[in-house]
């Protein structure tokens, strides 16, 4: 391979690593739902929409895109402490269809909503004017914006990390998507947790989402393709385990940017048979538990 | 004849004469013209200029009488970009709404499937969609019209324009699809034929709103031509990303097509410098008194300019009246073939024709640059025109290339 090719690849992985990071960001929420309250939450890609639509709302109002960046996922987040509450609560106990149906639902509730408020049409804000230009990394020019959002991602991991292994709530969180019964027994309220765990999970989709507005723009169907190769990213990682959503998101990031810059046309199905060739060879995924899908 | 008789015919006669043809008009049946539109997902706004476009020729028909005599109603329902959802909705049109007519389509691969429907009922159909297949064999048929341009024609006028003034060496973008596909081929045909390099080709899944994995290989092959056909929300995301990487400083960007409704909601920062193809646009009306005339009760009705798709089905649906009323039917055939009998017709930019062999109109089309920010005219204003191609048969492919000889 000529010196070209190479540096243009080692430009495709960086543009892959951006793409990991949405998707990790996504699957680690999907993840954290799933592996406590084995809940598969449909609806994680509205709220991944609705991060953007809040995030081009407060843009827009306060002009800061870091008001956005802070204050949407947040938003998201009660958003998603409401919808435990008042929607899921009730169906604990059931069997896992019905939160899976009634997630489906509120996906299609809420695009149909954001179609009523904000219009059939899509739209678009920009990242902050420092963050505007692309930058020479010496193999290729890249947009300043997408190292940022990597930073961001990183950042929010480490954070994220740091909370469930070092603090008392993070170790009742790990404690309860290991035996819940046993963390019910020793006395404490597994519905708060579930609670938090839920609006954490639905801050870091909007999180996603207010990050991907700058690059892809803001409509309502946004999150309709993301919350499915989400999906694959957890079960390629394993149901339920954080690392493996985190290695498996960085994975299909590079998948689908190497794919894409070798055949372009197979980009997309790459992902799925990725994901088919991880689970004949490790059925519960790269990190995943047997048997917590019984 | 006896008394009563000679009173009730020679009243009825009398009313029909004193009444204005707007009522009698709403006395009978209405015609029902169906048209399916990608009203959600990332054709929305050019779907919502061709609705509009739609509501104004039925507007101005009602106005005038109606078609022969009878009040004329658009029935638009949403096909979702989805070819089996196109059809369906077509196919209760007219089989449950009682359609007449069907006018539309917008997505090349969903019009196609709507085309199915309407040849099995025997309807006449008036497409609005960029399709080269349309007008051609197996897909046309003899009640089968094409309003709107097609790949062939924008790319092959689009790219002459380009090789000539903006450069040779090309990488194409185009979304994998009917549309996508048949503007990659003929641009790179084009470009073959004026002794140009095409150094890429690139297909994505439409509706992507991520390129960026695309990008780094276009830059390193440093084409002096991106020639991108992304159309509706992916052009946006398309043009943000290759901006992003600081394309647009390496090379020129041109596409077969621009979009009002699209380049506004991407802004004047987005579409500085980026050419491309176009059969309308509203600032056409300086010196063009059919533009303006349309222009005017466009914004009179909606408060914002017309854009480019709104006058396909504006066109169409006075097309579908002007052949009804030349053939005093809604027969389809009979229609079709008054249409090809006297296919001369100015709805709303200068004079368009339909070519008997293929049911294909032509029409005059324009290049158009994108202004700097600060330099736009208003909200809509983003384009400057660059230059007009007048109407030429020569550039379609012939009805013998069709498989119509």
């Amino acid at each position: 391979m000529s010196d070209i090719s190479l540096a243009a690849l080692a430009a495709q992985v960086f543009t892959g690593l951006v793409l990991g990071g949405i998707y990790v960001l996504l699957a680690v929420g999907l993840s954290l739902i799933f592996g406590l309250m084995t809940v598969v939450n449909f609806s994680h890609g509205a709220l991944y929409m609705l991060g953007a639509y809040f995030g081009f709302v407060l843009v827009g109002r306060t002009g800061s895109f870091l008001v956005a960046l802070v204050l949407a996922p947040l938003l998201v987040g009660v958003f998603g402490l409401l919808v435990e509450r008042f929607l899921i609560r009730p169906l604990y106990g059931r069997s896992p269809d019905d939160p899976l149906l009634l997630t489906f639902g509120l996906s299609l509730v809420l695009v149909e909503a954001v179609r009523m408020i904000w219009g059939k049409f899509g739209m678009t804000f920009d990242p902050p004017k420092v963050l505007g230009g692309a930058v020479n990394l010496g193999f290729t020019m890249f947009p300043l914006y997408r190292l940022f959002v990597i930073g961001v991602t990183a950042a929010v991991l480490i954070a994220l990390w740091l909370f469930l292994v070092k603090t008392p709530i993070g170790l009742v969180i790990r404690a309860g998507s290991r035996d819940p019964l046993m963390v019910r027994a020793l006395g404490f309220d597994l519905g708060r947790i579930w609670l938090l765990v839920f609006g954490i999970g639905s801050a870091l989709a909007g999180l996603a989402g207010v990050l991907a507005g700058p690059m892809r723009g803001v409509y309502a169907e946004m999150g309709v393709t993301m919350v499915i190769e989400s999906f694959v990213v957890v079960v390629v990682g394993g149901m339920g385990s954080l690392p493996g959503a985190i290695v498996a998101g960085l994975l299909i990031g590079q998948v689908v940017s190497l794919t894409t810059f070798f055949v372009p046309k197979m980009a997309e199905i790459m992902v799925f048979i990725f994901m088919a060739a991880v689970l004949l060879i490790r059925p519960s995924g790269l990190f995943g538990e047997a048997g917590l899908m019984e | 004849m006896n008394r009563r008789v000679f009173l009730t015919t020679t009243a009825a006669g009398a009313a029909t004469f004193a009444f204005p043809a707007v009522l009698r008009a709403q006395s009978k049946d209405p015609i029902r013209i169906g048209f399916p539109a990608p009203l959600t997902g990332p054709f929305s706004a050019i779907a919502a200029d061709m609705k509009q476009g739609a509501e104004l020729a039925v507007d101005e028909l009602n106005a005038k009488g109606g078609i022969l005599g009878r009040k004329v109603e658009v029935l638009i329902r949403d096909d979702q970009l989805k070819p089996q959802v196109g059809a369906q909705r077509t196919q209760e049109l007219i089989e449950k709404e009682g359609c007449q007519f069907i006018v539309g389509g917008l997505a090349a691969h969903v019009q196609m499937a709507i085309n199915e429907q309407t040849k099995k009922a025997k309807v006449l159909f008036i497409s609005t969609s960029q399709s080269d297949e349309i007008s051609a064999k197996p897909d046309t048929s003899p009640i089968t019209f094409h309003e709107a341009l097609n790949p062939t024609i924008t790319s092959r006028v689009v790219g002459k324009w380009v090789m000539e003034n903006l450069g040779k060496k090309w990488w194409i973008v185009y979304a994998d699809y009917a549309w996508g596909k048949q503007n990659n081929m003929v641009l790179s045909e084009t470009n073959k034929k004026h002794g140009g390099t095409v150094l890429g080709n690139t297909p994505y899944p439409l509706g992507s709103a991520e390129f960026s994995a695309h990008l780094p290989k276009i830059q390193a092959a440093k084409p002096e031509v991106l020639v991108s056909c992304t159309p509706g929300a992916d052009n946006i995301a398309f043009l943000k990303q290759v901006k992003s990487f600081g394309m647009h400083q390496q090379m020129k960007i041109a596409q077969p097509l621009h979009w009002i409704s699209v380049a506004k909601q991407g802004g004047p920062e987005l579409y500085q410098d980026i050419y491309g193809g176009m059969n309308f646009y509203w600032e056409l009306q300086d010196g063009n008194p059919d533009v303006k005339r349309y222009v005017d009760s466009f914004q009179k009705k909606f408060g914002t300019p017309p854009g480019e798709y709104g006058v396909y089905a504006y066109s169409a649906i006075l097309e579908v009246a002007r052949g009804s009323e030349l053939a005093k039917t809604t027969d389809a055939e009979k229609v079709a073939d008054a249409l090809r009998k006297s296919p001369a017709y100015n709805h709303f930019k200068g004079k368009q024709w339909w070519r008997t062999c293929d049911n294909k109109s032509f029409q005059d089309m324009w290049i158009l640059k994108g202004r700097a920010p600060g330099k736009t005219k208003g909200d809509w204003g983003l384009l400057e025109v660059v230059s007009r191609v007048p109407a030429n048969e020569e550039f379609d492919r012939t009805c013998a290339e069709k498989g119509l000889a």
